[in-house]
């Protein structure tokens, strides 16, 4: 079984954690920028968490066989911040790098006039970059936050095709469907999503459009939710053709628009350098 | 292999235009630089060993920069770059007019945790490091498992203390049941074997 997780946050996460991940059939992973827990309270604080993402990230994961690639953007939660609005000023040199397949996250945390601000310019960020877009929909207030979110999305002009809704749950799945966007799906521990409740939204809705994530960050998460989700489907009774759809085709589909998506040595470690430090606990 | 050999064995027409451009206006090297990747693709080039079609798309177009302000610019692109575009840089060195300021580059690399840079680091610019800060660098190879043969002129700039140094790691990693890999075990092999040679001859000499 392949699986391309199209949502998690490996800077949380341990080296030993891509081995597990790599272990249980994670060929592809895109990390979007979001925010670390800590606010931060500068533009070169983004430079540097961005520059890790497209530098010693995907390194990282390259050791494990692993294709990583990016998502770039203010976050809605720091949107708010004035310290952090110059980061915008900042993006349109990211969003021209190869490793670069999508804006995001971008969004609604707590819908305020600047998180309407921020998520409308960089949805015209995307159009000029040709880029698509990655969504994060709130936590809180979430069925308004995400017919919020479609309005807003659509007013952009950018293609419903290009726009991918995440953290969606059986009260949102519907209006993002009929929208014509693509459906996330953010499996947690406990909270929010769980493995079988997401084989009865997919026994509803079919696999079309549909991508499903660990999210998986500094909080209470787990990044082989991807895998516990592909075995439920299989016992629910979906084929292998129905898992790999949703596992590895939805995702390459939709972030393939970019142009920008790399997967050849998928599989493959790193060469060279197998005695690498990290491999074995830093240096 | 200089600029021109490169992009003969490159051939891809958009680069030669892109060079003509950051020529003429070199502000233009930032978007063709961030997307040289997919554009020129990542296979190894056939002609050109060691070299990728995008590192050798982005060496190509940092050699077409003026030579006024290149060295900030060479700069400003690698603080700026992705790992890759940092790889592309290092390996671009050589091929570029910048003397000992490639030194800032060059301990930046070698400070990271990626394997790439580091050996990167060590081709023939590294010539502008300073003995101590080179045999650190060797060392982290041996360290961290980066092969001595992308070192360039290992066993010219080799010395004693270096040769300490790699006994002192052999040391450690025997006390551990571990060995050093085969390439630092030869160098040190080596090292040991001319000090020897030495103190052969100068006992001669002495009596
Ligand atoms: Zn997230």
């Amino acid at each position: 079984m392949r699986i391309f997780d199209p949502h998690i946050h490996m800077t949380s996460r341990t080296t030993d954690d891509y081995r597990r991940m790599a272990a249980a059939g994670v060929r592809a992973v895109v990390e979007p920028a979001f925010w670390l827990g800590q606010p931060r309270t500068n533009p070169g604080s983004f430079a540097d968490y961005f520059d890790s993402l497209l530098g010693w990230e995907p390194y990282r994961a390259g050791l494990f066989g692993i294709r990583h690639h990016a998502t770039i953007a203010l976050n809605p939660k720091e949107a708010n911040d004035p310290r952090c609005r110059p980061v915008l000023d900042l993006l349109p040199r990211y969003l021209d790098k190869d490793g670069v397949v999508a804006v995001g996250e971008i969004g609604y945390d707590s819908m305020t006039p600047e998180e309407d601000d921020a998520f409308a310019r960089q949805l015209a960020l995307a159009i000029e970059h040709d880029l698509p877009a990655l969504v994060h929909t709130p936590h809180r207030d979430k069925a308004r936050g995400t017919r919020r979110t479609l309005d807003v999305a659509a007013e952009s002009g950018i293609p419903p095709g290009r726009v991918l809704v995440d953290h969606l749950n059986e009260l949102t799945v519907e209006i993002v469907k009929e929208s014509g966007c693509w459906m996330g799906f953010s499996i947690y521990p406990e909270t929010k999503m769980s493995p079988p409740r997401m084989v009865e939204i997919l026994r509803r809705h079919g696999p079309e459009r549909v991508l499903v994530n660990s999210a998986a960050d500094w909080g209470h998460s787990d990044p082989l939710l991807t895998l516990e989700t592909a075995r439920a489907m299989l016992d629910a009774g979906f084929d292998a053709d129905d898992v790999d759809r949703v596992m590895w085709s939805n995702p390459v589909e939709f972030f393939g628009q970019s142009g920008r998506l790399d997967l050849s040595g998928a599989d493959q470690p790193e060469p060279a350098f197998q005695g690498s430090s990290i491999l074995r606990g830093g240096s | 292999m200089d600029a021109y050999g490169l992009l003969d064995v490159l051939g891809q027409d958009w680069v030669t235009e892109a060079r003509a451009e950051v020529a003429r206006r070199p502000g233009a090297i930032g978007r063709h630089f961030a997307s040289a990747g997919r554009r020129a693709g990542r296979a190894p080039l056939d002609g050109a060993p060691g070299w990728r079609a995008d590192e050798a798309a982005r060496a190509l177009l940092l050699a077409a920069l003026p030579p006024e302000d290149l060295t900030e610019r060479v700069a400003v692109l690698y603080a700026e770059g992705t790992a890759d575009e940092k790889l592309a840089v290092l390996k671009a060195l050589p091929l570029l007019p910048v003397g000992a300021e490639a030194v800032l580059l060059l301990r930046d690399a070698i400070r990271t945790n990626d394997a790439r840079l580091l050996r990167a680091a060590l081709g023939p610019s590294a010539r502008h490091l300073d003995q101590a800060a080179w045999r650190q660098a060797v060392l982290k190879c041996v360290f961290t498992g980066v092969p001595l043969d992308g070192v360039h002129g290992l066993d010219e700039r080799a010395d004693a203390e270096l040769a300490v140094m790699l006994a002192g790691l052999a040391g450690e990693r025997a006390a551990a049941g571990r060995a050093v890999p085969a390439d630092a075990a030869a160098l040190l092999d080596r090292l040991t074997q001319q000090k020897e040679a030495r103190c052969a001859s100068s006992t001669r000499t002495s009596t």
